[in-house]
């Protein structure tokens, strides 16, 4: 996985599919630079959702599922496919540097 | 006399109550346990009733005959936990039942409802579960008369119960249609949310092959928006379509409305639990066993047995008034039923994915683990024996809670 990123960001690190390893190292400069590799313009709504995504891992420890996201954001699945398209909850969790949601089973 | 209540007399609830008669004094606890249904399902049999190989009546086993005579049983619809006053509300019934102990086995449920379109057309007639009785009796009489189409079979979101089970159901309808001379007029069509056949990368390539080499189509990251019911089309929310002639859905799973209702639940109703203690994480006197729990480990039978005797020993120690050991691992174990009297068997954690390698098992196996074999079948197939007469009575089983590694490859 390839990303452009600024010069002084080129030494994070990600995974195969460029998720970040270490969500510490996240900043919004960070943040912006995934997006816009990802061909995504940060709004406010995605900041509600990107903040929210953060907070909630710092207080459980994992990355919100979609139904998680909506429920608390006070968004439609509709808005969150046009936000983050492909997969909202793992795009949104790709951009605020939290690694891949581990899918439970 | 204090009081240990049970909610929910599934495989959990069951297990509970007859452990637990084993070991609190009589004379100083009374146990009861509160169920809506006077009836027991074996649900591991819900799969094999759509192709006839059991019937709707072979699953099913009246509560009173399952539990220990010491509990007592109340079938009543609950309608809400007040869990800062320690008691449980009856749908019904003026006076609220008190506990000092609460064991929350509400279990998780299929909500069809939650998905657009999915009950408004065809709904029991060319769009069936198989996670209800109700259900796979309805859908064992369509199948008898179908007449072949475009199968697909849609897993709305997870987590879902038993996550092998949409894929057996695949394997079963590839050796049914082909034992009826029909196998050439039916499509199949797996279209799950998931990236691939599973969500743990070993056992899913593994599955995966397995899927294609019965002729199974996957459409990976599929996440339905709506069925479409006059087009007979299920539309993802990034516009995909698949046309159905039968769509099997494992609709989303969530847990039971009572925890709602109680303002106990997270999203999906499911209880915020300990997941390595099973103490619920906002009340110490409440404990939570099986799928109504929110612990990233399956929702399967064999988890909540793993669970029981964790969360049976951290109780006795509350009791006497020691903290709660952390010896839940997440430990899951299941015989998938591939088709053709064969089977595979996988065995993970929380931390560690199904591998290949052998299940050693004293007096039985071993069984292979992750790979196709007639032991893994008639393993699956006596499991109805060992589920009533061993398990749900609350008999020692010979396998042990926490997994091991013994025998597995890496």
């Amino acid at each position: 996985m390839t990303l452009t990123l600024p010069k002084k960001l080129d030494r994070l690190e990600l995974d195969e599919d460029g998720f970040m390893l270490n969500p510490e190292e996240w900043s919004a400069e960070i943040a912006e630079a995934i997006a816009e590799g990802e061909g995504i313009e940060l709004s406010d709504q995605h900041w509600a959702v990107i903040n929210f995504a953060r907070d909630d891992f710092h207080n459980e420890g994992e990355a919100p599922t979609l139904r998680r996201i909506i429920q608390s954001v006070g968004i439609s699945t509709k808005e969150m496919y046009s936000l983050f398209p492909g997969g909202p909850a793992k795009m949104a969790s790709k951009i605020a540097g939290l690694g891949k949601p581990t899918g439970c089973i | 006399m204090k009081n240990f209540l049970i909610l929910g007399g599934g495989t959990a609830g069951t297990m509970v109550a007859n452990k637990m008669a084993q070991k609190l004094d009589p004379r100083e606890w009374r146990i009861q346990l509160v169920d809506k249904d006077e009836n027991h399902y074996y649900q591991p049999g819900f799969l094999f009733i759509p192709f006839g190989l059991y019937k709707p009546e072979d699953v099913i086993r009246p509560k009173k005959n399952l539990v220990n005579k010491k509990v007592e049983i109340i079938f009543a619809d609950i309608e809400s936990i007040e869990a800062e006053a320690n008691k449980v509300h009856l749908r019904g019934k003026e006076m609220a039942i008190p506990y000092d102990i609460l064991v929350v086995a509400t279990g998780c449920e299929i909500r069809p409802d939650q998905t657009e379109g999915m009950m408004t057309g065809g709904w029991r007639e060319n769009i069936h579960d198989f996670y209800t009785h109700e259900g796979a009796s309805a859908l064992a009489d369509h199948l008898a008369n179908w007449e072949g189409g475009q199968l697909v079979l849609n897993v709305t979101e997870m987590p879902i119960k038993c996550p092998v089970a949409p894929l057996e159901f695949l394997f079963m309808a590839d050796w049914f249609f082909s034992e009826r001379g029909m196998r050439h007029k039916v499509d199949l069509v797996l279209a799950t949310p998931l990236s691939g056949a599973f969500t743990k990368p070993l056992a899913s390539a593994k599955l995966g092959e397995l899927l294609e080499s019965k002729g199974v189509q996957v459409a990976a990251d599929f996440n339905i928006g709506e069925v479409d019911s006059s087009k007979q089309e299920i539309r993802s929310w990034d516009e995909r379509d698949i046309p159905y002639d039968l769509l099997i859905t494992i609709p989303t799973n969530m847990g039971s409305k009572a925890i709602e209702r109680s303002g106990m639940g997270d999203e999906l109703n499911f209880v915020p639990t300990h997941k390595n203690t099973l103490q619920s994480r906002d009340w110490e006197n409440v404990w939570v066993i099986g799928d109504a729990s929110d612990v990233p480990a399956s929702k399967a039978g064999s988890v909540a047995h793993f669970m029981l005797d964790v969360l049976v020993e951290n109780i006795e120690r509350q009791i006497k008034g020691q903290p709660p050991k952390p010896n839940f691992d997440g430990h899951a174990n299941c015989f998938i039923e591939t088709g053709y009297e064969r089977g595979v068997l996988i065995d993970f954690n929380y931390d560690v994915e199904p591998l290949p390698g052998k299940y050693p098992l004293p007096g039985v196996g071993p069984f292979t683990l992750l790979k196709e074999s007639t032991a893994n079948h008639l393993g699956k197939m006596s499991f109805k024996w060992l589920y009533w007469n061993i398990l749900l009575p609350g008999r020692p089983m010979p396998v042990s809670n926490q997994m091991s590694l013994l025998g597995k490859v890496n």
